[in-house]
């Protein structure tokens, strides 16, 4: 389906940091428009976007450790017709610079694409200072922004692409581990469309559809595979663009499963599944069990270790479709 | 830069007159908004816009335009009444300034009005986006940019520490074509700068950051066109020109007081303003002409 990665739940499945994908697109997008500048805030390498700067030193810009000023330079930029891109951490870029983007991007209608590293919980061992589980809340709350949680490296790099070929704000969220490779090259990719990744072999009476978007999309649809066993029938549906969201994909997606999951590594206030909750609850109340972090900050720990710590890990999610079976 | 000429001068005076009777005008009907800015920097922007500006009121998207970008959004009375003046748009307009479904909203937002080059009113980031154009025109036309790319600043602003992040970045890439102007009020909304964050000194600080400084009486056009010309001859470095102003300068009983920064004057208070810029109050060095 959907020309996914045949190998998506093999043990040695191929793994790469989702950022990767945004540094080959940035350079993609670089090569197929010589409008395309990249600016980084001493940042870039962890951001990938020296895969650009490194073939196009006289396109990119060193901003130093100045994430608000990126913003609105990145604003300028754009108001002489370059189609800029900023990247930091996103703790920093959408988070410290948050007013800039609102006003001198959102509210200028300024054609600047953002690039958050880092974020969620998976950064690890840095600690809370450095995961952004907020930066979801805070960009789609923005008129104008588009939000994208891509679920892979190469869904990033069709992300960056996509964001580079359309005109406004765009904000790309973006992870630090290597996260399984789930779909392929041929996979579609369009802003504002969600994807079914998951289907069940067979259809019980119990049946879950599971929303989930980034990192953890994998993870999700490992529960539902394994729920299989158990005779639940768990879909999984990828919503890689948090806004414009897929209003008829949702809707559809719940109207076939009955119960929701959503699944997300970020702060459940506000997020995805949050944004997920303000569509159904208008068109369509269907119970949905939030998977994501409850209102606490991160800390110290390895990736693996803070997911399951936090409750987002594959036995989590099993036992969320169970808690919205039984609800 | 042209030379301006004594006519010229008092010309420009005669309009910068005209500017603040339309921002006191403005400011009574809208009976809210800023007063002691607008006025203070009624002869910078008079000249910009009826001298130094390369620039189109009837086709303000004109690509080879310089650019002045209002980073002291609230200032933005006087950058209406210049506009209005100079042809952007009706000066009976000038009326609809902070009411519903006009066009003047009480912080200028470049979609609502043709002509306003940035969106802007939270202090601070003006510079950085006046920087961001001058980058992208120098990636293009690289030391043969002949744009001018002009950011107007509050003094009180500067508190601001992304002001700073684009102060470094513009002495870090040597960006000549921009000329930013300080209106040196010394008043922001709380008092005196120099009791709520002291600046001096001032041109040293810039100085240090790789910038070209100079300092300038504010209300001589003379002086103002000078240091523009200055900046505009500078190599391979950004300018700053601090213009030495006196808030609410052309109405004795707004200048120099700091709680007209951000209060508009009531009727009586507007009629007795406009009688005095009317007689030109013994201020004007074209009265004495």
């Amino acid at each position: 389906m959907n020309n996914l990665n045949p190998k998506i739940f093999d043990k040695d499945v191929e793994q790469v940091p989702i950022r990767q994908g945004y540094g080959e697109g940035l350079l993609q997008a670089g090569e197929e428009n010589e409008k395309v500048v990249a600016l980084c805030a001493d940042l870039t390498g962890s951001t990938k976007t020296s895969i650009f700067s490194d073939k196009y030193p006289e396109r990119f810009i060193q901003m130093g450790i100045a994430e608000q000023s990126m913003a609105s330079v990145a604003s300028g930029l754009a108001a002489m017709g370059k189609v800029p891109f900023i990247a930091s951490y996103a703790m920093f870029s959408p988070g410290r610079n948050w007013e800039q983007i609102r006003t001198t991007i959102c509210y200028n209608d300024s054609n600047v694409k953002i690039a958050g590293a880092h974020a969620g919980v998976s950064v690890g061992p840095d600690g809370g200072t450095h995961q952004a589980i907020e930066d979801i809340a805070i960009t789609r709350v923005i008129p104008r922004m588009t939000v994208i949680a891509p679920c892979d490296a190469i869904e990033a790099k069709k992300a960056t692409l996509a964001a580079a070929s359309m005109v406004g704000p765009v904000y790309i969220r973006l992870a630090r581990e290597k996260t399984p490779i789930i779909t392929t090259e041929e996979t579609s990719f369009e802003i504002g469309k969600s994807q079914i990744f998951y289907t069940p072999q067979e259809e019980t009476d119990k049946k879950v559809g599971i929303i989930a978007c980034g990192a953890l999309v994998h993870q999700s649809m490992m529960a539902a595979k394994e729920l299989e066993d158990e005779g639940i029938s768990v879909g999984v549906l990828n919503l890689a663009t948090i806004k414009p969201i897929d209003t008829a994909g949702i809707l559809s997606f719940a109207k076939e499963y009955g119960k929701i999951v959503t699944v997300e590594e970020h702060q459940v206030h506000g997020g995805m599944g949050s944004a997920v909750a303000e569509v159904l609850a208008k068109d369509h109340p269907t119970k949905i069990e939030f998977i994501g972090v409850q209102d606490k900050f991160g800390q110290s720990g390895k990736p693996d270790e803070l997911i399951t710590h936090y409750g987002m890990d594959k036995e989590s999610i099993k036992e969320a479709v169970k808690r919205v079976l039984t609800e | 830069m042209s030379h301006l000429h004594d006519d010229k001068i008092k010309e420009l005076e005669i309009k910068a007159n005209e500017i603040r009777k339309s921002i006191i005008e403005m400011l009574v009907e809208a009976g809210s908004g800023h007063t002691a800015g607008p006025l203070g920097m009624a002869d910078v922007f008079t000249l910009l816009y009826f001298h130094t500006l390369k620039h189109d009121p009837k086709n303000p998207d004109w690509e080879d335009r310089d650019r002045l970008i209002l980073s002291n959004g609230h200032i933005c009375p006087l950058l209406y009444a210049v506009m209005a003046h100079s042809g952007y748009f009706p000066i009976e307009e000038l009326k609809t300034l902070r009411k519903l479904g006009s066009r003047l909203q009480g912080h200028p937002h470049r979609e609502y009005l043709p002509g306003i080059e940035t969106s802007s009113g939270p202090l601070g980031s003006g510079l950085s986006q006046a920087v961001g154009m001058a980058l992208a025109d120098r990636m293009d036309s690289g030391q043969k940019s002949n744009k001018f790319f002009y950011c107007s600043l509050g003094d009180g602003e500067l508190d601001c520490g992304q002001g700073w992040e684009a102060i470094m970045l513009a002495g870090k890439e040597k960006l000549h074509n921009i000329i930013g102007i300080i209106d040196r009020n010394n008043i922001q909304i709380d008092g005196y700068t120099s009791d709520v964050m002291p600046l001096e000194p001032l041109k040293e600080k810039f100085e240090f950051f790789g910038w070209h400084v100079q300092e300038v009486d504010g209300h001589n056009m003379e002086s103002v066109n000078e240091a523009i010309g200055q900046a505009q001859a500078v190599f391979a470095q950004p300018s700053i020109i601090i213009a030495n102003t006196i808030p609410g300068k052309g109405v004795e009983n707004f200048e120099r007081d700091f709680k007209w920064h951000g209060m508009p004057p009531n009727k009586e208070q507007g009629a007795e303003a406009l009688n005095e810029l009317r007689t030109l109050g013994g201020k004007i060095k074209s009265e004495h002409e």
